[in-house]
């Protein structure tokens, strides 16, 4: 924290922040609350939603009981395998296409401003598109179906990867690729052994990392045509079935959870 | 004594045969998987026929007349409900994750508030927009619920995790001068965390612009509905239209989220920005004259 008192005033007052400071944070307090004040005012409501909102949700808890537990083995649990092929291929898809990626973005390695540049923006533009609409894009080529999930998780996640592994290769120490290259080993080989042992954990980390994101964002693009257990839940969306949607929606809370536990165990054991 | 150097030498980058084997493992599963989805080729170059018609379409971006307003609506609606959501979801997350950390919080109620944060995260905010539409209608109101769920789970874990992460000496001062539990709150605890929580919100408020552009695609309110229709109607020029202005929000929320991480947790100011640039642009100008 700054201390806005210069050392040599003894009898002054201790402030936090000084003039300056408060002045820009009470701005940005303002400025929120007045985005807030705007866009409730602006936003159309209607009340008579909100007022039979509880009705509503008791009904749709109603509809969810008893739980249609034969839906599990009919259809969630072929789609289920689907969602998690769907994630785990995306992943390595984006793993192969966002390794070259993050070398090309990390200034140390390739030491040219341009192509850093050139590939940074490829980075930012795989993540500034949603992967719904990456699904999307992928429906309108290839047709609905796992190919174009797969596709979709794995162009959203080579902004991620990329970004984050080229972050970590320019964090790495200069120190083994300097005695690599004076004991003239080729350029291979200064990458291999000089710079991959040093990214190496932190690679894999992101890798781990996307996945478990990924198994979450598979489950939606069903939604949207693009296979996985989004898929099943639509279709049970459409029949009114509230019983087999929650069948669904247990399976993707236990699918997440035991996702999360995975990293976890793996991350502890071999990292 | 001899010493036998030729038996002991080790080479010095051996072999790493769990790795060959994990990597072996990992190549067949990815060829196993891949027929599973029924990938292959044919489907592969068919598609990239279609690639060609598709971009053919797109080209070029259809801002015109009435699309332009349509554009416009949905863009306001979004950043509306992206501001609401993110309101809601700091107001409660602030006491949900006191609730939610260890230290502070007796275990019968720590734990049932983790498990409540727990299930709020486990879910796409898709998914849970869908749950709201069915509960409270089509329309704004559904996306902001569904948001406020998904960001009180961000927010509220972070919150709780950076609270167990605090000091505990201020804390005992504090309460050693017979501070109540609210004054030991506001004064050992907030002063340490409010720094990261205001940095967490606007993590997440730059996340809800990201997904606020998106419940549309089930109804939730905001651009999502149009463009969801547009790709449905083919009109694919209009679709590259609302992907540009979509992908423009999200760079000027990037900004904004980093502007405000600067001001509240660097404690940057304009004038000291004003300085760095002064300085940097005088040592440009003295490197110019040497």
């Amino acid at each position: 924290m700054n201390r806005a008192a210069d050392p040599s005033g003894a009898g002054r007052e201790w402030q936090r922040f000084s003039p300056e400071q408060r002045l820009i944070r009470f701005a940005c307090y303002f400025i929120g609350v007045a985005a807030l004040v705007m866009s409730l005012r602006h936003l159309e409501f209607e009340p008579a939603f909100l007022t039979d909102a509880p009705a509503q949700i008791q009904d749709f808890f109603v509809r969810m009981w008893p739980l249609d537990t034969a839906y599990y083995g009919q259809s969630v649990h072929a789609a289920l395998i689907e969602t998690l092929n769907i994630a785990t291929l995306g992943t390595l898809l984006a793993v192969v296409m966002a390794f070259p990626l993050g070398i090309l973005a990390a200034g140390n390695l390739v030491p040219f401003a341009p192509i850093n540049l050139l590939a940074r923006l490829m980075l930012v533009a795989s993540r500034s598109v949603n992967s719904l609409v990456w699904a999307l894009l992928f429906i309108a080529v290839f047709g609905p179906g796992a190919l174009a999930g797969t596709l979709a998780i794995a162009f959203r996640s080579i902004g991620f990867v990329g970004k984050l592994f080229g972050e970590a290769l320019e964090e790495s120490q200069p120190g083994p690729v300097d005695a690599l290259t004076a004991a003239g080993a080729p350029r291979i080989s200064v990458f291999m052994k000089g710079v991959w042992p040093q990214v190496k954990p932190a690679f894999w980390s992101i890798v781990l990392f996307r996945w478990d994101i990924n198994v979450r964002e598979s489950a939606v693009l069903g939604l949207v045509g693009a296979g996985g257990i989004g898929m099943a839940m639509d279709s049970a969306m459409n029949l009114f079935r509230w019983d087999q949607v929650a069948v669904v929606l247990l399976t993707i809370f236990a699918v997440v959870v035991v996702a999360e536990v995975v990293v976890t165990v793996v991350r502890k054991h071999t990292l | 004594m001899t010493f036998q150097a030729a038996d002991t030498r080790r080479s010095p980058f051996p072999i790493n045969w769990p790795a060959r084997a994990g990597w072996l493992a990992l190549a067949l599963y990815t060829a196993w998987a891949a027929t599973q989805l029924d990938f292959n080729w044919t489907r592969f170059v068919s598609g990239l026929g279609n690639l060609e018609r598709f971009l053919a379409r797109m080209f070029p971006p259809n801002f015109g007349g009435d699309k332009w307003e349509l554009i416009v609506k949905g863009l306001t609606e979004s950043l509306e409900i992206a501001v609401i959501a993110s309101a809601l979801a700091i107001v409660i997350a602030l006491p949900v994750g006191l609730m939610a950390a260890r230290n502070l919080s007796p275990v019968w109620l720590s734990w049932p508030t983790r498990m409540l944060v727990a299930l709020f995260r486990s879910f796409h905010a898709v998914i849970v927009a869908i749950v709201f539409v069915k509960a409270l209608g089509f329309g704004a109101i559904a996306g902001i619920a569904a948001l406020v769920v998904a960001s009180v789970g961000f927010i509220a874990k972070l919150f709780a995790e950076a609270i167990e992460e605090i000091s505990l000496r201020q804390v005992e001062a504090v309460r050693a001068s017979g501070a109540s539990f609210a004054n030991v709150l506001i004064y050992g605890v907030l002063p340490q965390v409010f720094g990261r929580f205001l940095g967490f919100c606007s993590y997440q408020l730059d996340s809800n612009l990201r997904n606020s552009t998106m419940v549309g695609i089930v109804g939730a309110g905001g651009i999502g509905g149009t463009l969801f229709s547009a790709f449905q109607s083919f009109d694919y020029d209009f679709v590259l239209a609302i992907l540009l202005c979509i992908i423009a929000l999200i760079f000027a929320g990037e900004m904004l989220s980093g502007f405000l991480r600067a001001v509240f947790l660097d404690n940057a100011t304009l004038s000291a920005w004003w300085a760095r640039r002064r300085r940097a642009s005088s040592a440009v100008a003295r490197g110019a004259e040497e």
